[in-house]
């Protein structure tokens, strides 16, 4: 049980250390104990080693520990070992007195102690600390002399370590972890003394580990460290003299794991009880089967020990969690122990005071886990409803003491950060939890351990045990839990997938920039590039730095704070070193603190620079003083170019655009300053003078289209408000002034040309209308489709620009701070590819509305209608420039969006709205290793549609990991998937989509196999990934199946195209949605877990997969492609529904073009409309709705995006997930 | 951006093109094996550039992309180191002859 609790959390590090284990955990034990350890104290010191190891490096190694002790009890993971767990924690304690009394005959005794090792593995499991406690324990019983109470002792580091780390997450471990940190470490520290240099050592490496543990990473190895430590402080009587105890030791264990893993097997819903009870907190039951369990386990000294503490000290333990009282309990059987062992220590009295504080400690472990999961409560993710949390607000306090206790042994003295994740992985918990009672020589814990990982399906119960052990306290392990993909049918969760988040302490967390802003695929970033190259994924940021905020603290401070070199703003994540000076997060130099910085306005307070709004906010914004400023805060100017060619007023968008003008005109982001103007184009360019005192606005005509000049270049951009009426008076006639037009041609470059000279003196935006493909002038472009290459399979040509004209306009326009925002409204092929360039260059935004009809196509001049409305009255920032600065050691190297690169890491913005998003490449230029921490900065400066200069600065924080289970924990799927895409875009630009197509499914190919070969040596018969990667091979099929990426499916170019822009430019959220839907069932809304937004109740049914198996004949769908809804009804749907909502007696009568819900008074269709409205609201895109009918034609647009089914050109998911095996196997 | 930049590379290009064609007129066919590895690369490198309508190599839209700055900057220093090595060559070439004639 412990070790499939500690697995989880350290796994990765125990894996590290695992391979370290024995090696380092003993040199560090030497160091630490190198004191006298008698071989009794060897061999527990050895076994106490192994299971540290065993935890470190694998389950197998829990396993074996468990098994040593036997095997007992075991970690064993059965029900004994629960017994023995609940026990432990009381049976720690109570494993010392165990260890006095029975300390008898030595292979009784190593039962004992094994079955203490395996009490305290139990509540390591439980909390993270087991393996201090199992070190405890088995110092104590092993020792029973004075080693064994520096074991005692270094599990009270450890555990105290594990405590202080615990201290954030408090949790149940209740252990009254802060107790039990503070007694350890006074104990601690005092017992360390006595026991000598030995123990402090390990102190310090657990310190350090504490202090380390920031780094998730650090934090396992620390415990492996610790565990280590335990081990070396036996190792270290034992290296000095008895290695052979240790080999013989471990081979016991090994055997014993093996054993015990196969017993467990047996046991697992056991030992699941125990580890609920651990990380329950509930003690009682636990003590209960603990003592059962020993009972069981039938080993005498077991049995004395359990009735001597277990039930009362599990109660204890479990009431202790909560409170300091555990520790008592523990001390008394401790001490108890202490005397018997080796009363002469009057430290180790202390030290069994700190063994006692061990078993705390144990809880420790717990508490591990609750620091973990203190922060994890945190993560939210399924470990949310985890109590854990609880622990939370006792661990704050206790960590605080507790560093500041080890504090001083550590030089290090970082913060607690974030836990490491619990690397171990659930197979190997469950070989932990399975040991057998029967001391198991024979098999070693691998072979034990792999038939687990082998027998997966078996495992699901382990692992929900495992889930149930971990379970409150940290998800974390939960983010590792390997996960056989063909063989999990439900892979998507019914609730929409959540940012992961990253694992730090709980102040940097709640401090920290909000994934919605800026996201990282890799929460935890590893140490090196080498470990990057080796996780086989992607590194890079999404940004969404101008999203519409509800709450952001404005600055008006005379003197922004920036770091003196790097011009970092300042930022949460800076220390303080003092009160004047700061330091650099991202190039650590030291700098002043001004003076005006000092004072807080908003506590009107003086002399606390850390409380002030820049400190406190990673997502500000600051009022910028005219160092910022090139030139004057340019006006807002608007530039409306139209195409009113044939095509276009046969399309008729005149109408819809100039309606939507005249309601907006108002709503114009602006100030008194604001200019507007318009021109019209065709084979000739007009421009219309709407100066003031006109009586009514006057057309003037450009036909000499080569060589573009402005007529009146001062009255052609008009102040809105003076020239207000004209301006209406223009809008109202223009859609019928060219209702008779016969001209065909569409001159576009001449009238880029035109608006660009018009804009260069202030820029501002333009936004350009287009219908057709233009066939005059410069610019013009060949229609390059062939329409019978669409659903080739093989070559896709023509996805890249035919002419360089619209980029260097582009150029042009963004030197000129002019943003070109294009509206694509056509029928046929119209060159996309290449007119995208103007806005892609230019930071501007792209729409296209394919077959736009104002009366043929109802939908898409609906659509167009409210994305106008979006479009006119959405935040504006002009001349914005953006920087993104990261810690010294990384860079970057791609941008993904609509802008101009002007330097390595600046980017020039013409225009800046809330819909547009961003991603980054990174790569790891230098090792990490001395750094716990990353961070990156945004700042955008902008000037707002206000005329203020205004600097946008969001900062997040990630830590840093050095092991690959740590990076595999923190894989932000939904970001990883984004920035593929993006990269894919890129490829398929630069070079084919096929070979776009292939470098996507061998980034899941590459990933999963990394994540395989790291997991065991196994050859895997089967797909294994970890649980947060579960998505991945998923969201590729999605995105192979995506318009972008699509081959076999007739797709058309510009559709296509349009798609890689999407990509490219729309913000995380949005983009998901676009690449896998949403699906859910809304003929049975409930109110069952609504949530209330603006006094409306808005239903939340739970997702459904991808797949036409989910759709019944009797039900009615929706799905949210982002820009676009579809609600399918099923054949035989109820009557009941399709009236109330759809407002049609029956399923026949339902028209086929449907693209409204009726407004009913009916409860359902009032559930039904306030979904969709809340799933519309904040769309950059408004969707539109399609109501399909099964049978009706337009159910392949529907089906098409039901991604987990076979089309006949792509594979359904589970032959995608067979494909990828196979690649793997290759 | 790359405006000084371009039209130099198509120069470049071409006077490289010229010393092949001299060496060739001169029958110099060991110096002529040494730079045909060099114009070959030239003439890929040139044809596949991006789309761009005035002469040159670099775009600006994706030239400060990180890896193909790098790129660029190592083919600029290994182009250097080839022709300051290739002109103590013919230097050497031209004094041999000179002094054996």
């Amino acid at each position: 049980m412990s070790a499939p609790a500690e697995s989880p959390h350290p796994a990765a590090s125990a894996r590290i250390s695992p391979k370290l284990g024995g090696a380092t955990a003993s040199g560090a034990a030497t160091p630490a104990g190198p004191g006298p350890a008698p071989h009794q104290q060897n061999g527990p010191a050895q076994s106490q080693m192994q299971v540290p190891s065993g935890y470190g490096v694998h389950p197998q190694n829990y396993i074996a520990p468990s098994g040593h002790y036997p095997q007992g009890p075991g970690k064993m993971t059965s029900l004994p070992l629960d017994s023995q767990c609940g026990d432990y924690y009381s049976g720690l304690y109570t494993v010392p007195t165990q260890n006095v009394v029975t300390p008898n005959t030595a292979n009784q005794q190593p039962g004992a102690q094994h079955m203490y090792g395996r009490g305290p593995s139990a509540p390591h499991i439980v909390g993270s600390t087991p393996g201090s406690f199992q070190g405890a324990t088995s110092p104590t019983l092993h020792l029973h002399t004075s080693a064994a109470q520096r074991y005692s002792h270094f599990v009270n580091h450890y555990s105290s370590p594990a405590m202080y780390s615990a201290n954030s997450s408090v949790a149940s471990q209740g252990f009254p972890s802060t107790c039990a940190h503070y007694a350890m470490s006074t104990v601690s520290t005092a017992a360390y003394p006595s026991v000598s240099y030995p123990s402090l050592p390990a102190g310090d490496p657990y310190g350090q580990q504490m202090f380390t543990s920031q780094n998730a990473p650090t934090v396992r190895p620390l415990r492996e460290n610790s565990f280590s430590d335990h081990s070396t402080a036996i190792s270290h009587p034992s290296p000095l003299p008895p290695p052979p105890s240790h080999q013989y030791h471990q081979p016991q264990s090994l055997s014993g794991c093996s054993t015990l893993s196969w017993s467990a097997s047996g046991l697992p819903s056991t030992q699941h009880n125990i580890v609920r009870n651990h990380t329950g907190s509930l003690a009682t039951a636990n003590s209960n089967s603990t003592n059962t369990v020993t009972d069981s386990l039938s080993c005498p000294v077991m049995q004395n020990v359990q009735p001597l503490k277990s039930s009362p000290v599990v109660s204890t333990v479990l009431s202790g969690a909560s409170s300091t009282r555990t520790p008592p309990a523990a001390n008394r059987p401790v001490e108890p122990v202490a005397s018997v062992t080796q009363p002469s220590e009057l430290l180790q009295q202390k030290g069994v005071d700190s063994s006692s504080t061990t078993s705390s400690a144990s809880p420790m472990p717990n508490s591990y886990d609750a620091l973990e999961g203190g922060s994890y409560p945190d993560m939210l993710s399924s470990s949310a409803s985890s109590p854990a949390p609880d622990p939370a607000p006792e661990p704050d306090p206790a960590p605080a003491p507790a560093p500041a206790s080890s504090a001083p042994q550590p030089s290090k003295m970082t913060k607690p950060f974030g836990y490491g994740y619990p690397t171990l992985q659930p197979g190997y918990q469950n070989a932990t939890a399975p040991p057998n009672s029967g001391v198991p020589p024979s098999s070693p814990g691998y072979s034990g351990f792999q038939p687990y990982a082998q027998q997966y399906p078996g495992m699901n119960q382990l692992s929900s045990g495992l889930g149930g052990l971990s379970l409150q306290s940290s998800p974390q392990p939960e983010s590792l839990r390997p996960i056989n993909l063909t063989q999990e049918r439900n892979i998507l969760p019914v609730t929409p997938v959540w940012a992961p988040v990253p694992n730090l302490n709980l102040d940097l967390k709640k401090l920290n920039c909000s994934p919605d802003s800026f996201r990282c695929t890799l929460t935890n970033i590893p140490q090196t590039q080498a470990l990057l190259n080796k996780a086989k994924l992607p590194l890079g940021l999404l940004l969404h730095p101008f999203r519409d905020l509800t709450q952001l603290p404005v600055i008006t401070s005379n003197t922004i704070v920036r770091c003196r070199s790097c011009r970092t703003y300042i930022n949460p994540f800076v220390s303080f070193i003092d009160q004047r000076r700061w330091k650099c997060n991202l190039c650590y130099r030291v700098n002043d603190v001004p003076e005006e910085f000092m004072y807080n306005p908003l506590t009107r307070s003086y002399g606390e620079p850390h409380k002030r709004p820049e400190v406190q906010n990673s997502t500000v914004e600051f009022i910028a003083s005219s160092d910022y400023m090139l030139r004057p805060p340019q006006p807002a100017v608007y530039l409306f170019v139209l195409d009113v060619s044939h095509n276009a007023v046969e399309a008729g968008y005149l109408t819809i655009l100039c309606q939507s003008l005249l309601e907006n005109l108002d709503k114009l982001p602006g100030d008194s300053r604001t200019r507007i103007g318009f021109m019209t184009f065709d084979s000739t360019i007009h421009f219309y003078n709407l100066q003031e005192g006109l009586s009514q606005p006057q057309m003037l005509i450009v036909s000499d289209i080569d060589d573009v000049f402005l007529p009146t270049p001062d009255s052609l951009l008009v102040n809105l408000y003076e020239s207000k009426e004209l301006i209406k008076d223009l809008l109202n006639a223009l859609p019928n002034m060219f209702t008779n037009t016969r001209e065909t041609h569409s001159a576009l470059g001449p009238a880029l040309q035109a608006a660009f000279k018009l804009m260069s003196p202030t820029g501002g935006r333009v936004s350009v209308f287009q219908t057709q493909l233009p066939s005059l002038g410069a610019g013009l472009l060949q229609s390059r489709e062939d329409p019978n290459q669409r659903s080739s399979t093989k070559v896709v040509q023509h996805l890249g620009p035919a002419t360089d004209f619209y980029k260097k306009l582009a150029l042009d326009c963004s030197g000129q701070q002019t943003a070109v925002d294009l509206f694509l409204l056509s029928s046929q092929y119209s060159d996309l590819a290449s007119l995208a360039c103007m806005s892609k260059y230019s930071a501007g935004c792209i729409y296209y509305y394919p077959s736009f009809h104002y009366t043929h196509n109802p939908s898409q001049a609906e659509k167009l209608q409210k994305d106008l409305k979006r479009y006119l009255t959405r935040k504006i920032g002009f001349e914005a420039v953006m920087r993104i600065r990261c810690t010294k050691g990384l860079s970057m190297h791609t941008f993904h969006g609509n802008f101009f690169v002007r330097s390595t890491d600046l980017l020039s913005l013409a225009n800046i709205n809330p819909d547009a998003g961003f991603a980054v490449q990174l790569s790891i230029e230098e090792n990490l290793t001395d750094t716990s921490l990353v961070c990156f900065q945004t700042a955008l400066l902008y000037t707002s549609s206000k005329g203020e200069r205004r600097i946008r600065v969001h900062t997040l924080c990630l830590p840093v990991v050095s092991s690959l289970a740590d990076v595999y924990a923190g894989v932000d799927v939904q970001a990883a998937i984004c920035l593929l895409a993006n990269m894919a875009v890129d490829r398929s630009v630069s070079s084919s989509l096929s070979d776009a197509r292939d470098a996507l499914v061998n980034a899941v190919v590459d990933s999963l196999s990394a994540y395989g070969s790291m997991v065991s040596n196994l050859q895997h018969s089967a797909l294994i990934a970890p649980s947060s990667l579960k998505l991945f091979p998923l969201y590729v099929l999605a995105l192979l199946k995506q318009k972008a990426f699509r081959t076999g499916t007739s797709t058309r170019l510009d559709d296509r195209v349009y798609a890689m822009c999407q990509i490219k430019c729309q913000p995380l959220v949005h983009l998901m949605k676009m690449i896998h839907p949403n699906l859910y069932r809304i003929d049975r809304l409930t109110d069952e877990g609504a949530i209330h937004v603006n006094d409306k109740v808005v239903p939340q049914p739970p997702l459904q997969k991808l797949s036409a198996e989910k759709l019944t004949r009797e039900g009615a769908f929706l799905m949210d492609c982002g820009s676009v809804f579809y609600i399918w009804i099923g054949k035989s749907c109820d009557n009941h529904f399709i009236e109330d909502v759809l407002g049609y007696p029956n399923f026949a009568s339902i028209p086929q073009k449907m693209t409204h819900l009726p407004e009913l008074d009916t409860l359902s269709s009032e559930r039904a409309r306030s979904f969709i409205t809340w799933l519309r609201d904040n769309r950059p895109l408004s969707p539109i709705l399609h109501v399909v009918k099964d049978e009706s034609p337009a159910k392949t647009e529907f089906f098409q995006h039901l991604i987990e089914d076979r089309t006949e050109a792509a594979f359904s998911y589970y032959e995608f997930l067979l494909h990828i095996q196979h690649q793997i196997c290759k | 951006q790359c405006n000084p930049l371009n039209p130099l590379v198509l120069s470049e290009y071409l006077i490289h093109a010229f010393f092949c064609v001299m060496f060739l007129c001169a029958a110099e066919w060991l110096t002529l094996g040494l730079n045909m590895p060099l114009l070959a690369y030239h003439i890929w490198r040139y044809m596949s550039r991006p789309v761009m309508s005035g002469p040159g190599l670099y775009d600006p839209t994706t030239i400060m992309n990180a890896d193909i700055l790098a790129y660029c900057q190592k083919e600029g220093w290994c182009k250097l180191a080839f022709y300051l090595l290739a002109f103590f060559y013919y230097l050497y070439g031209m004094i041999y002859v000179l002094v054996s004639s």
